[in-house]
């Protein structure tokens, strides 16, 4: 049958009128962070594998099947799924970006069970992937979100929880294997992943509030509590996945920890407050060591952190700056 | 009490997580923004609060707007301290903002905190600021 609808071709991009400069500042950030998992030296992690227990092995590679899920899924379908909500052009660019970079983060996990597993190991793992319910819980509630005819600023709600919040149960282990001086290539690895997703988080978080600031009041409060709805919703699975997972170990509550913490600035990247309360989301310091090395949080005020190193001289050119 | 805290200067971008911050802390402050054309002009010694922007190698941390007033010496004389914000997950960069503006102006990097800050930040950046209000010369130390 003749499809009778006239196709509608885009206009050119042209990247030297921009309607939103945050497009071009993402693009640029993006694009200069591109990396490829190649680019880490995996296999000097092989001697730090073989003092792992069998049941920490098998954890590791389950973690990193769950994070290849998601990464699948935001490369397959949730950033694809924000392209036609997109408002400029340039936006959707940075989305095709972004969608690239899931597919290679989803590669880089095979990388790291290539370089360090047996194929019975990683085919394990994978089948595990298939059938834990609550992985596909959480997998089956963002998918519904991202469904076609659903609302643009509820799916960018999903995306940027997704992004935010349901990969740190995940996370949450190279960073403690990397603390213990443990996987600490596949370590670099991981927070090469992080610091892409923290992009994204913030990118889509920032879309989320263009959108949101032209609802009306009470359309406001409707997409605000459906983001906290989803948010409950998913915490609560990702408790329990979280306990399937760490409870052997004893780190259950240490992970939840993280899990508050990440699930407050998922939120702050919608422009929303923080949802769980400081006492119960500060996290251990060797695993926010471990996420940002080299950089010790600064309490000038309380005297305690490092005490600050003073320059020399006083820059007046605008190229001093940039280092 | 709040006449003897030092002036807040701070920029925030579109996304809007330092302005969200210095409205929690609620403190009178000047914004710097991309947008502005006219930069404002400090009456007294203030502290700067500003986030990071930089690439995985740590390239264009501090925003232009930023460098442009810290360029003007008369506007740069007045700043006591840098407070530095950002996010954990870019890594070694984390903040880096804020350690930078402190190396080239020769003053004390204050706090740092990530995106909008928890309670516990405000909390403490509004202690620290007293605290500075009333002992100016303990940023020496």
């Amino acid at each position: 049958m003749k499809d009778m609808t006239e196709t509608k071709i885009p206009r050119a991009i042209n990247w030297n009128r921009l309607d939103d400069e945050k497009d071009l500042e993402v693009w640029n950030r993006l694009t200069v962070n591109f990396w490829l998992p190649e680019k880490v030296p995996l296999s000097n992690d092989i001697p730090s594998w073989a003092t792992l227990t069998d049941h920490e092995k098998q954890l590791t590679i389950r973690v990193f099947t769950g994070l290849t899920l998601l990464d699948t899924i935001q490369n397959a379908v949730g950033a694809p799924s924000l392209m036609p909500d997109a408002i400029t052009p340039h936006e959707e660019a940075v989305l095709t970006n972004i969608a690239f970079m899931e597919a290679v983060h989803a590669r880089s996990y095979s990388s790291i069970f290539s370089t360090l597993c047996s194929t019975k190991e990683i085919d394990e793992a994978f089948r595990w992937s298939e059938e834990n319910p609550h992985l596909q819980a959480k997998a089956k509630a963002i998918l519904d979100t991202y469904a076609p005819g659903n609302d643009p600023l509820k799916r960018k709600i999903a995306s940027v929880f997704l992004e935010s919040f349901l990969f740190y149960s995940g996370f949450y282990l190279p960073m403690y294997w990397s603390s213990r001086a443990k996987l600490t290539n596949t370590a670099d690895l991981i927070r090469l992943i992080i610091r892409d997703e923290a992009v994204h988080g913030y990118y889509i978080g920032y879309k989320f509030q263009r959108g949101y600031e032209k609802l009306s009041e009470a359309e406001q409060q409707e997409m605000k509590d459906y983001a906290f709805g989803l948010m409950f919703e998913l915490y609560g699975i990702e408790n329990q996945y979280t306990e399937e997972l760490y409870d052997e170990l004893g780190l259950t509550e240490d992970v939840k920890v993280f899990l508050h913490y990440n699930a407050n600035k998922a939120l702050q990247n919608l422009g929303f407050e923080a949802l769980f309360p400081p006492e119960v989301s500060e996290v251990n310091p060797a695993i926010l060591a471990a996420l940002s090395p080299d950089s010790e949080n600064h309490d000038f005020f309380s005297g305690s952190g490092s005490s600050y190193v003073i320059g020399k001289a006083v820059a007046t050119e605008d190229e001093d700056w940039d280092f | 009490m709040s006449a003897s805290i030092p002036a807040l200067v701070y920029f925030s971008s579109k996304s809007g997580n330092t302005h969200r911050f210095i409205q929690r802390l609620g403190l009178p402050a000047l914004r710097l923004s991309a947008e502005m054309d006219q930069l404002p002009f400090p009456q007294s010694p203030y502290v700067l609060i500003c986030p990071t922007y930089a690439d995985g190698e740590g390239r264009g941390a501090v925003p232009k707007q930023v460098i442009r007033f810290l360029n003007d010496p008369e506007r740069r004389e007045g700043i006591l301290g840098v407070i530095g914000a950002g996010n954990r997950n870019f890594g070694a960069t984390y903040g880096l903002a804020g350690r930078i503006i402190a190396q080239k102006c020769n003053v004390p990097l204050l706090y740092t905190f990530e995106l909008a800050g928890t309670d516990t930040d405000i909390a403490r950046v509004r202690a620290g600021l007293e605290k500075l209000g009333r002992h100016p010369c303990s940023t020496a130390a």
